[in-house]
């Protein structure tokens, strides 16, 4: 097949169609930005959770060396093996409790490292500074109070913590979002396979004279249709590439020179995580509106 | 080269069928006249050959292939050995004549050598040397279809296909197009000529298959347009 003809043929068959594929492009990009800011969204959402917020309920944190001095609760002293025996043994006994268990100050320390690994608070902590705990998984996660009531009040205990109550409120607004994202992805999905099998239509329309002849002088199937699908992955790919420069501009200017900058607490997505999407995107971009138009052809266009 | 065997043909809505029970054998190198009113399944005929239809009945064999067997993704390859025109010459207006021709090898993938040497020998051939950069437009009605005939014929094929082709020429462009088809058919070709021109088909002296409401009512060689009795 000869390259320059295939791409002069794509070039007039877009050019001729300027503007429904400038709406395939715009459907296409907006779909794919949303699909890729939906992924990059879940991705944030795993990274705040930790290591322990999908596996336990409620954590009881153990007084140490270092919190005698700052905190009341520990002016007895850190917590000692007999008192850790003491918590562990009446935790197994508890019907509530699925399991328990106990994060020494190493493990304490990797878990913090992996979390918030990146971020300028990080390197300030050490493993002595790290607290033991207990990670308790509940049978039924309201029943936090039981537990509460039952150790806050304990020697060697700093705290009891219901990990979820922190944290849940803003993590379903971040899954009702992810949804509505994806949502709005398929709908803008749909608009763009629709104007694709349309633009496809019309072009094979505007286009019979030229098939028609390709039929008879014997021009292999494939040949005839390469051109139309070339069109629409071209189209498709032209909307990825805007997809992912909207994919960097929200890492950029959203997420790098705003939310770092204002919301210190929380380790954010990196360059890495929006890099790895952006293959995905292009992959989607390419393949989608290409299989779109060779379904349409089935239809409109005689072989 | 083509034959028929007890070939009928029905399109679906219509009653009757365009063509009923057709059996005829036509030999490499013959010149062919279809003629018959219209209606009468001429059309459906060729469109049979070109298996852009598929026979209800019997077996069309072109070219020593059984069509009916003849699967999809090999269509293809079989039109490459058929050049075919039209009454309504069929070319590309935004294209010049060499790039009409040329497009005809170009979807088949030939190599550009061999199409830069190709064209203007074939337009040579119909007597359209040197036009090669003139648009359709600008070309009469006899020689635009002389471009078709170059695109037909560039590929050497073994059965040229003509649906009325001096349908929308006046008489003595249309005797120079029969001359060219006739020289196209001395090097082998095998010529079907659909069509309604009396006295082409009169002067021609070649075989007249006639088709009556898709029946075969007569098949004669060095024959006329008319009964003859």
């Amino acid at each position: 097949m000869r390259a320059q003809f295939v791409l002069s043929e794509i070039g007039v068959g877009l050019r001729r169609n300027l503007t429904m594929t400038f709406a395939v492009i715009v459907s296409v990009a907006l779909s794919l930005a949303l699909f890729g800011g939906s992924l990059l969204m879940r991705q944030q959402v795993s990274t705040m959770k930790g290591y322990w917020y999908d596996k336990v309920n409620v954590s009881i944190f153990l007084c140490g060396k270092n919190d005698v001095s700052s905190d009341p609760a520990c002016v007895k002293g850190a917590a000692t093996e007999d008192q850790k025996k003491q918590i562990k043994s009446d935790l197994s006994k508890m019907d509530l409790v699925e399991n328990v268990q106990f994060e020494t100050a190493d493990e304490a320390y990797k878990h913090y490292k992996e979390q918030f690994g990146g971020s300028p608070v990080a390197g300030s902590v050490t493993a002595d500074q790290m607290q033991e705990s207990f990670r308790i998984k509940l049978k039924d996660p309201t029943k936090y109070k039981v537990i509460s009531s039952a150790f806050a009040d304990r020697a060697g205990v700093q705290s009891v913590q219901d990990q979820r109550s922190t944290l849940e409120g803003l993590f379903n607004l971040l899954k009702i979002m992810n949804y509505a994202a994806l949502g709005v992805m398929i709908l803008m999905l749909v608009v763009a396979l629709l104007l694709i099998v349309n633009t496809v239509r019309v072009s094979a329309f505007s286009r019979r004279r030229e098939t028609g002849i390709m039929r008879l002088v014997g021009a292999s199937n494939f040949y005839i249709q390469m051109p139309f699908i070339m069109e629409a992955a071209f189209a498709g790919l032209l909307g990825a590439g805007f997809a992912c420069v909207l994919l960097v501009c929200g890492q950029y200017f959203l997420v790098n020179n705003y939310l770092v900058d204002h919301v210190a607490v929380i380790q954010f997505i990196g360059w890495d995580a929006v890099l790895a999407k952006l293959p995905l995107v292009i992959a989607i971009g390419l393949l989608m509106p290409a299989v779109a138009a060779f379904v349409a052809l089935r239809k409109y266009l005689k072989v | 080269m083509i034959r028929f065997d007890n070939v009928s043909k029905s399109y679906p809505k219509q009653n009757s069928p365009a063509l009923r029970d057709v059996s005829l054998e036509i030999e490499k190198g013959e010149f062919v006249f279809l003629v018959g009113s219209s209606g009468s399944g001429k059309s459906t005929f060729l469109r049979l050959l070109l298996r852009e239809e598929r026979a209800s009945h019997g077996q069309v064999h072109v070219l020593g292939k059984d069509l009916a067997r003849l699967s999809n993704w090999k269509i293809p390859q079989m039109r490459r050995q058929l050049g075919t025109i039209f009454q309504d010459f069929r070319l590309l207006p935004n294209k010049t004549v060499g790039q009409n021709v040329a497009f005809a090898l170009e979807v088949i993938g030939k190599p550009r050598g061999e199409i830069r040497k190709g064209v203007p020998q074939v337009l040579d051939l119909v007597g359209l040397g040197g036009k090669e950069d003139r648009m359709p437009g600008e070309l009469s009605g006899g020689e635009q279809q002389r471009v078709a005939i170059a695109r037909a014929f560039v590929n050497r094929p073994m059965l040229l296909i003509a649906d009325e082709p001096t349908g929308n020429l006046d008489p003595q462009t249309s005797v120079g197009i029969m001359k060219l088809l006739d020289r196209i058919n001395r090097t082998g070709t095998t010529v079907i000529m659909a069509t309604h021109d009396q006295q082409i088909v009169d002067q021609m002296r070649k075989r007249v298959i006639e088709l009556e409401k898709g029946r075969l009512v007569r098949d004669q060689s060095r024959g006329v347009y008319g009964y003859q009795h």
